[in-house]
């Protein structure tokens, strides 16, 4: 076979795109699950809402007659600061009164309550497709490498990187990241020892929505269309990369991403794309199998 | 007692709401023809109903806490459930048996072709519940991709038919027995997993299931399905649409209450018990000398068998299949239908079963919002009834004699 070498930049940039995303929104699950050991099912709706709520600011803002650069920043904020909001509420509604209940209820719970944001957004909204604007500006010195890479991947790149620098900050130097990696080794000593969990869990959901709300805005944006469902494989997905970095560890919720991403670009590239998705749960199966504990991830063994 | 403090907190509540739903509820866009739809009344709907829901809310959460309180206090005392009550007494026992027997006997005689038609649907989600009961309400472990088995029933059916002309009752074993090796097939690689990475992996290998049968082509014709699959026949008699309508209905109640009897008999035998002790704790349980993998694949194996049936059941009452009727949703259909029911409790699930999928034929207006109250029900429930409407009973004993000590 020809090896054209352009095509491979092509897929590689586009799986380090798709990575990107799913790193953003696989952050979320692996904080949530470091810090109560929960799959919170309906990240992907919070990912979901976040690029729904960008799409009417944007919508609004538009006819209004607004530049498109500013209205991107606009929309990108209220999509943080509304995404925020429904992870903050969805945890107190839906997990909080759970917390001591057996895992298989609050698991079920998560359940519910990503039917429920779904529906929700499909009834007050719309079922169809919704085109989303392209507002993300074309770079003119990006030009020569028009025919690989959008510019609209370039700010996801860069995007990314930004978060996962604020992110791995935030968790090692402040202080709420330091009670954040309390909570996650022990709840009952967190408390013992003047932490506020209830808050330190809070913020977590707060954090985790906000970068699964950026990731919305940045896909929809370089996609161009979105609608209700849109959450729900993208949240699996990166729950699959969560798993494959080894689940609890931020760098390796990053790592798994850009595998998964690079893997499933390759894969559509120049195997087959009818079968996309069932190689993403494939990769989990055998990751589950051969190394439960993740690329990243410590294995360990259960305490009595 | 409704405090001004109460008050203020729903009015909190309410406002918190309003700005929540505020972007979704209230505007919506058309980018096509560039208008903007304002609809305020939506956010007054969302204020007043949050406003009085978060008292109902609260209410609830105390009557829990206190409920868990009385339990405690209760615990020397056995309480008899209304369930025990019917049992015990005898003759209200057999009274209601008499009258059940009499109704389901009558059913398809009485009711038009349409209504039994909705009541063989209902019948086929009981299996399905009673199936999908065995491995999350018994054995807890949570099964996201149950509706994986139902599709490798009907599809067998379809499949045998279509290419060497099985019979239906030739199928209907073959359907429980692929249920059980597929089951046993995604048991094997899970064992190790825990409760919640299985329902990610289940959920897996039931999109991997609808994926193939979609883009197999050559295998299973793909999205448009397979037509023509022949209504289960009866020693040869010809019989008209209702006639095997009803013979369908019979035929489905005999499986009903063929599981609803291995079920009962599983419940308390040796397996059953050990399943039971694995949800309740499974280090424990090893400890105790159980078997880990033999029991999970059980639970899987038997899960799935009745899956399998189910399908087979399926697609002989359709008559035509194709992968859409396999999506994620209908697994997590079934499990509503236990987790409203009652996990691991055999009358809480023929009761799930008869309210879900009764109630949105009858309540057709309001169809579009069944998902959302599906949604509703999971988290409800499990925050306010985690047993269900009728939960299962585990077996007391009660030491009469060590009371007074």
């Amino acid at each position: 076979m020809f090896w054209d070498f352009d095509y491979f930049m092509e897929l590689f940039l586009a799986g380090l795109t798709r990575g990107s995303i799913y790193a953003l929104i696989a952050l979320g699950y692996t904080m949530v699950y470091g810090i109560i050991e929960l799959i919170n099912f309906a990240h992907g709706e919070i990912y979901m809402i976040g690029a729904f709520t960008a799409l009417i600011v944007t919508g609004v803002l538009t006819l209004m007659g607004w530049n498109s650069v500013a209205i991107l920043f606009i929309a990108a904020g209220v999509a943080v600061v509304y995404s925020s909001a429904y992870g903050y509420t969805v945890e107190k509604i839906a997990y909080k009164p759970l917390r001591n209940a057996p895992r298989l209820s609050a698991l079920i719970s998560a359940i519910g309550m990503s039917l429920f944001l779904q529906n929700y957004v499909l009834l007050a909204q719309t079922s169809d497709f919704l085109p989303f604007p392209a507002l993300i500006p074309e770079f003119d010195w990006l030009r020569p490498w028009e025919h690989i890479v959008r510019s609209s991947q370039v700010v996801i790149y860069v995007t990314t990187a930004i978060v996962m620098i604020l992110l791995t900050f935030m968790i090692k130097f402040t202080r709420i990241g330091k009670a954040m990696r309390a909570v996650s080794q022990d709840k009952a000593m967190a408390m013992l020892v003047g932490v506020d969990v209830n808050r330190v869990i809070s913020v977590t959901f707060i954090v985790g929505s906000a970068t699964a709300a950026i990731g919305g805005v940045l896909i929809a944006s370089h996609i161009g269309q979105i609608n209700f469902y849109i959450g729900f494989i993208a949240g699996i997905k990166a729950f699959v990369a969560a798993v494959l970095g080894g689940i609890g560890s931020i760098p390796g919720a990053v790592l798994g991403s850009l595998v998964l991403g690079w893997t499933e670009s390759f894969f559509t590239g120049y195997i087959s794309s009818d079968y996309e998705d069932v190689f993403a749960f494939l990769i989990l199966v055998f990751i589950l199998i051969f190394r439960p504990s993740g690329i990243l991830g410590r294995a360990e063994s259960e305490k009595v | 007692m409704i405090s001004l403090a109460e008050i203020k907190k729903s009015f909190l509540v309410s406002l918190w709401f309003m700005f929540l739903t505020f972007p979704i509820m209230v505007i919506r866009v058309n980018t096509i023809y560039k208008q903007v739809e304002w609809r305020w009344e939506n956010m007054l709907l969302v204020g007043i109903g949050s406003f009085f829901f978060s008292f109902i809310w609260r209410y609830l959460l105390r009557r829990k806490e206190m409920g868990h309180k009385k339990e405690l206090a209760e615990k020397a005392g056995v309480r008899l459930t209304l369930w025990q009550r019917l049992t015990e007494d005898r003759r209200i026992y057999l009274l209601v048996l008499a009258v059940v027997i009499a109704f389901i006997a009558a059913y398809p005689f009485v009711f038009s072709m349409y209504q039994t038609n909705i009541m063989i649907s209902a019948l086929i989600y009981i299996m399905l519940g009673l199936g999908i009961n065995i491995v999350v309400g018994l054995a807890g472990l949570l099964d996201l991709g149950y509706v994986a088995f139902y599709a490798v029933g009907a599809y067998s059916y379809a499949l045998l038919n279509y290419h060497f002309g099985l019979s239906f009752w030739l199928a209907l074993p073959i359907g429980a027995a692929t249920g059980a090796f597929f089951g046993i097939l995604l048991g094997y690689p899970v064992l190790r997993l825990r409760g919640d990475y299985l329902a990610i992996v289940t959920l897996g290998f039931g999109e991997i299931i609808r994926l193939i049968l979609e883009n197999w082509n050559a295998f299973s014709f793909g999205p448009s399905g397979i037509a023509n699959i022949p209504r289960p026949g009866f020693f040869g008699i010809k019989m008209s649409l209702e006639q095997s309508s009803i013979f369908i209905y019979f035929l489905l109640i005999v499986l009903v209450i063929f599981t609803i009897f291995v079920v009962n008999r599983l419940k308390d035998s040796r397996i059953g018990r050990a399943w039971i002790a694995m949800r309740e704790d499974e280090v424990a349980c090893q400890a105790m000398g159980i078997d880990r993998t033999k029991t999970k694949l059980t639970a899987f194996a038997l899960g799935a068998t009745w899956a399998g049936m189910a399908g087979v059941m399926f697609a002989a009452k359709t008559t035509f299949i194709n992968p859409a009727s396999f999506t994620i949703w209908e697994s997590i259909n079934v499990l509503c239908i236990v987790v409203l029911g009652g996990m691991g409790s055999i009358l809480g699930v023929i009761f799930g079963a008869l309210a879900l999928i009764l109630l949105p034929e009858y309540l057709r207006a309001f169809s579009e919002y069944r998902m959302l109250l599906f949604g509703f029900i999971l988290v409800t429930m499990m925050v306010f009834r985690p047993g269900g409407i009728i939960s299962a009973t585990r077996r007391t004993y009660k030491f009469k004699s060590l009371d007074e000590s």
